[in-house]
């Protein structure tokens, strides 16, 4: 028995990961690891060109092997019901269209087998000439037709938005400001390299699929991975409740889950398949390469008068995908005439997703070194030339901003980093064989609610709450932060809640993705803790009945505020970077970020959120860089030997604060996404302090020494 | 992966014979990077004769000065040993710049030596390579080309050497004792590697079941201050692109002798005479060494891809020297 007692604030509190003691114990259960009675293995057949078709599968030698229960290929596979996806659409057709697509598998009694015989299988093709280099001057460059994934904007691009905008006259403003930046950047391809690679443990039994796997939305892949089979969605069960880094690589079930189960309806046996990290530059997308042509006109004033931002960006023959690169400058800053567009370049390469912060990450990177470039130009300080283009309302739409708290983030970060005494003249600063400088950028990411979400609480006669939403926990804390939530919005202590995830057997939700999860999940589960309440004090008098009770809150649309309210979340970042006069080696001794997040549920994994981020904007800036072969259209250097990501010893003082300013509009905890702000606009910050360092400006991505040595 | 049988030698001279006589026998050290090779199908040997046990683990004092390292001792405590950090600090320096403290835990001395390119088409299987199938074609040569040798490649192989130690060893004047099929001998450290010619196949001089038992160095020199210095792409866990090992000493402010050996320009740790013989003499000035960094990359013949590595070799090594004069004042 229990009373609802005073409100117990576990929100804000920094408390310890519900699911930290597994973790360090090793006991948290991830897919691969799930035990299985007899389980079979797969190991894949992948392309080794490019573009073109399997003309002839030998598998003679690997079916003779012992152990080898079968051999998939397109001449045998089954077809797929609904094969709509052209990514999930696994082996049904000789057509090849990346380097590294599946072609085939084999299935065996050990994975060593299973990848022995899959190196005796001998395919035969006939190769075209693949096709996979990005650049401005193509003439096949192609407006985006596909029609989003996410969102309900009914635009192009992957979040929903149009592919290109216009405001007023661009061209005639540019030509009549005072001052103009007409730049150039570009942005390579970035794959998302969670540590946990992309699994699929895979049972059939009596007609059901059970698809053990690490997502970041069980009801997502529930729908994609049914349909394509053609099953009823209810005889798809996914499970997935530990996750060890998705990076947006997770959010869509990509081929290997369709293969997997696709094996396993062959051998009529458990399948367990896990890609290799090699595999994984091939199959699991990554972030497109972009081109990004910028240009700011400003007045006399400093404000600016005109900004365009046009983007070329790379995309799969396969599968048209299409990046929302230069959507953040349609909301950043105030500027009269405006415009906007997306170009895709169609590669015989894989097939593109979200990586943290799809767009923004590139885009703001792009814009945020403009406006250094463009501050330069008016001679004003970066902050200061913010400050004063800081719009009243969005630009665009012309609606006001839920909350918008940059400028006090501008002001208080710059505060924090001493930013007031820093010299802006280039290559001016010294500290023995170092070139020190100083840079700044703004962050930015919206803050959605998705639709599709129902969160159920149990009441036991103990007084223990049981919460059931099949969200996902990334590895970032959200199964901890929902725990808070629903405490709070229970009036109980943590400790009387139990929070269940990962399991389409609980009910639905949407996707960990578009830093949307705590604001979709968390509202879901508040009302249905208010309903909760409100019947337990109706008709029972505010105890829990012997037999229990159980309230489910269906939210079936997003957030109707969304209508009414432009919802973001922002930040500023503060970089100081030394260059090596000799070598151009760089080290980025300091970063700081300031934002605006809304209220925070837990500091603890917030902070852990943010500086993740931005460490991954810094390994975005200087390291990382899927190198394709123009000559046979794979990436290179695709291990973590080659494909550098930053190292602990990378990462020097590294600080994110908030301001802890609750936004009236996004959910009734007042929260804003946090997952990937933090990404966004690192890159920038770090480029525009190598040139307050060097007084070289580099424009290509990563920032390697070997822009910087002379 | 293939099936492999695995052996563990107690003998020498079983374990020798064992690989002269069987063409798909290997010898497995600390496996870090023969492992990998496995696991890719890069290398596909039938028998691993396990041969840590063969070989001496330990750091012993020569009667000349100098020190005898087994060839089976960790990386990692060659880079702790008091002795070595004291006396050739460029060899410790070395290898703590190099793999990760897990790896320096397991691979040796002689593994260290014997490790194959990192070069991404050698380990890619679905790309040619001549080091891996003679014949087969280079597809570094006109391909992601930053890792590659800008000083002794040849048309069928432009890959560099991945060690750090040995790069170290090379300006020590180490010699490494093989033992084989005939007697024991001995090979300059700086003659152990070989440039890929004609036959980038062979990584070094040894001949089939060969096997490294131990390196030597000579006494240290009193005045002799060394150091080492890596570039790379990242602050760690990362090869390199330029490394310098360096030793100065100098006497009324000329050169009296100088060892440099470089890092990550060849198919061979690569000894810097012609560097050294320009500085043996001159002046101890940022000039001389500029002169002998310019001598010695004379002969670099960058690739489209990695011509940077010139301009980043000489600076790197007039940073380095520079460093060692000034720690001599």
């Amino acid at each position: 028995m229990s009373h609802v007692t005073a409100r117990p604030h576990a929100i804000g509190l920094p408390m310890d990961r519900v699911d930290g003691a597994q973790k360090v114990t090793g006991t948290a259960t991830y897919a691969y690891e799930w035990p299985l009675d007899q389980p079979v293995y797969l190991y894949p057949l992948q392309s080794t060109i490019a573009s073109g078709r399997v003309t002839g599968v030998d598998s003679a030698l690997a079916e003779a092997e012992p152990g080898v229960l079968a051999v998939l290929s397109h001449l045998n596979a089954p077809t797929l019901t609904r094969p709509d996806d052209p990514e999930l659409a696994v082996l049904q057709s000789a057509e090849v269209a990346w380097r590294g697509q599946f072609i085939g598998a084999v299935v065996a009694e050990s994975l060593e087998t299973a990848r022995r015989a899959a190196g005796l299988v001998r395919v035969d093709y006939e190769s075209r000439p693949p096709d996979v280099v990005l650049r401005a001057d193509r003439d096949d460059l192609c407006s985006p037709v596909h029609a989003a994934a996410f969102g309900t904007g009914g635009g192009e691009l992957q979040d929903g938005s149009p592919a290109d905008s216009l405001l007023g006259d661009v061209d005639t403003a540019l030509a009549a400001s005072p001052t103009m930046v007409d730049t150039t950047y570009s942005t390579p391809m970035y794959h998302n390299n969670p540590m946990e690679p992309h699994t699929a443990v895979v049972t059939w039994l009596n007609g059901e699929l059970l698809v053990r796997c690490s997502t970041q939305g069980v009801s997502m892949s529930q729908a994609l991975i049914s349909g394509v089979l053609g099953l009823e969605p209810g005889r798809v069960r996914v499970v997935s409740p530990h996750v060890g880094g998705a990076f947006g690589s997770k959010v869509y079930p990509h081929a290997y889950a369709v293969l997997a189960a696709m094996a396993a309806r062959i051998v009529r046996r458990p399948v367990k398949f896990t890609l290799t990290r090699q595999q994984m530059f091939a199959l699991v997308g990554y972030r497109p390469a972009s081109i990004q042509r910028i240009r700011l006109g400003a007045g006399r004033d400093g404000r600016l008068t005109a900004l365009a931002h046009d983007v070329i960006e790379q995309t799969a023959k396969a599968k048209g995908y299409a990046e929302q690169v230069a959507v953040c400058s349609r909301m950043m800053y105030a500027a009269p005439h405006r415009r906007t567009t997306h170009r895709l370049a169609p590669l015989d390469i894989p097939v593109p997703t979200i990586m943290r912060a799809p767009g923004e990450a590139q885009g703001m990177y792009a814009l945020e070194s403009a406006m250094d470039e463009m501050a330069i130009a008016c001679g004003l300080d970066p902050v200061e030339f913010r400050l004063r283009n800081e719009p009243e309302v969005h630009p665009e739409s012309g609606l006001p901003f839920s909350s918008r708290h940059l400028t006090d983030c501008l002001r208080e970060g710059a505060r924090r980093a001493g930013w007031e005494h820093r010299d802006p003249a280039p290559r001016a600063h010294r500290a023995g064989r170092w070139l020190v400088g100083t840079g700044m950028a703004v962050s930015t990411y919206p803050s959605p609610r998705f639709p599709g979400n129902t969160a159920t609480i149990r009441v036991g006669p103990d007084g223990r709450y049981t919460v059931r939403i099949a969200a996902a926990d990334l590895g970032t804390g959200t199964w901890t932060a929902l725990t808070q939530i629903a405490a709070d919005a229970l009036s109980v202590p943590v400790g009387q809640v139990e929070m269940r995830i990962g399991d389409t057997a609980l009910p639905a939700a949407s996707v960990a993705g578009f830093s949307a999860g705590i604001n979709s999940w968390g509202t879901a589960i508040w009302e249905a803790a208010d309903r909760l309440r409100a019947r337990l004090r109706a008709e029972h008098g505010g105890i829990a009945p012997p037999e229990g009770l159980e309230v489910s809150a269906e939210m079936a649309g997003g957030n109707p505020e969304a209508e009414r309210y432009a919802m973001h979340s922002f930040g500023a970042q503060f970089a100081e970077v030394r260059v090596d006069e000799d070598t151009g080696e760089l080290r980025v001794t300091r970063l700081l970020g300031m934002f605006d997040v809304g209220r925070v549920i837990n500091p603890k994994t917030a902070r852990s959120q943010l500086i993740g981020g931005m460490t991954q904007g810094m390994s975005m800036a200087l390291y990382e860089h899927s190198v394709l072969d123009p000559r046979f259209g794979h990436v290179v250097n695709h291990d973590f030997a080659q494909y550098h990501i930053a190292s602990h010893a990378d990462v020097h003082a590294i600080e994110a604060h908030w301001l802890d300013e609750p936004d009236p509009h996004t959910n009734p905890m007042g929260a804003k996404g946090l997952g990937e702000v933090g990404i966004v606009g690192t890159a920038a910050a770090i480029g525009n302090a190598v040139h307050h360092a060097t007084g070289v400006r580099v424009r290509e991505l990563p920032i390697t020494l070997d822009k910087l040595v002379s | 992966m293939r099936p492999f049988r695995y052996e563990r030698a107690d003998e020498v001279s079983a374990a020798v014979t064992t690989l002269v006589r069987d063409p798909e026998a290997a010898y497995l050290a600390g496996g870090t990077n023969l492992v990998d090779l496995m696991r890719l199908e890069v290398v596909t040997p039938e028998l691993l004769i396990d041969i840590r046990r063969l070989t001496s683990d330990r750091i012993e004092e020569l009667p000349d000065g100098g020190l005898r390292i087994g060839a089976a001792v960790p990386n990692s405590d060659l880079a702790a040993d008091p002795r070595v950090r004291r006396r050739y600090p460029v060899l410790s320096q070395a290898l703590l710049s190099g793999a990760s403290g897990q790896l320096r835990n397991l691979a040796t001395t002689g593994g260290n030596l014997l490790q194959r390119t990192r070069c991404p088409y050698f380990q890619d299987i679905t790309t040619a390579c001549n080091k891996r199938t003679p014949g087969a074609g280079c597809s570094a040569m006109e391909g992601y080309q930053r890792d590659m040798a800008i000083l002794g490649a040849s048309p069928t192989c432009v890959a560099t050497h991945p060690s750090d130690m040995a790069v170290a060893l090379a300006a020590l004047d180490a010699v490494v004792t093989v033992a084989g099929p005939a007697s024991e001998r001995r090979i300059r450290l700086t003659e152990l590697h070989r440039l890929p010619e004609a036959d980038p196949e062979r990584d070094t001089v040894l001949a089939r079941g060969e096997l490294i038992t131990g390196v030597e160095l000579p006494p240290p020199h009193s005045a002799l201050r060394s150091r080492y210095r890596k570039v790379r792409d990242r602050a760690s866990y990362a090869f390199a692109l330029i490394s310098v090992a360096a030793a100065l000493e100098v006497t009324d402010g000329a050169v009296r002798d100088a060892r440099i050996a470089l890092g990550g320009v060849a198919h061979k740790p690569w000894r810097a005479t012609t560097a050294e013989a320009t500085l043996r003499g001159a002046p101890a000035t940022r000039e001389s060494f500029l002169d002998a960094a310019a001598a010695e990359l004379s002969a670099a013949r960058p690739l489209p891809g990695n011509a940077f590595k010139v301009p980043l070799a000489r600076n790197t090594m007039v940073a380095t020297l520079l460093e060692l004069l000034e720690e001599a004042r």
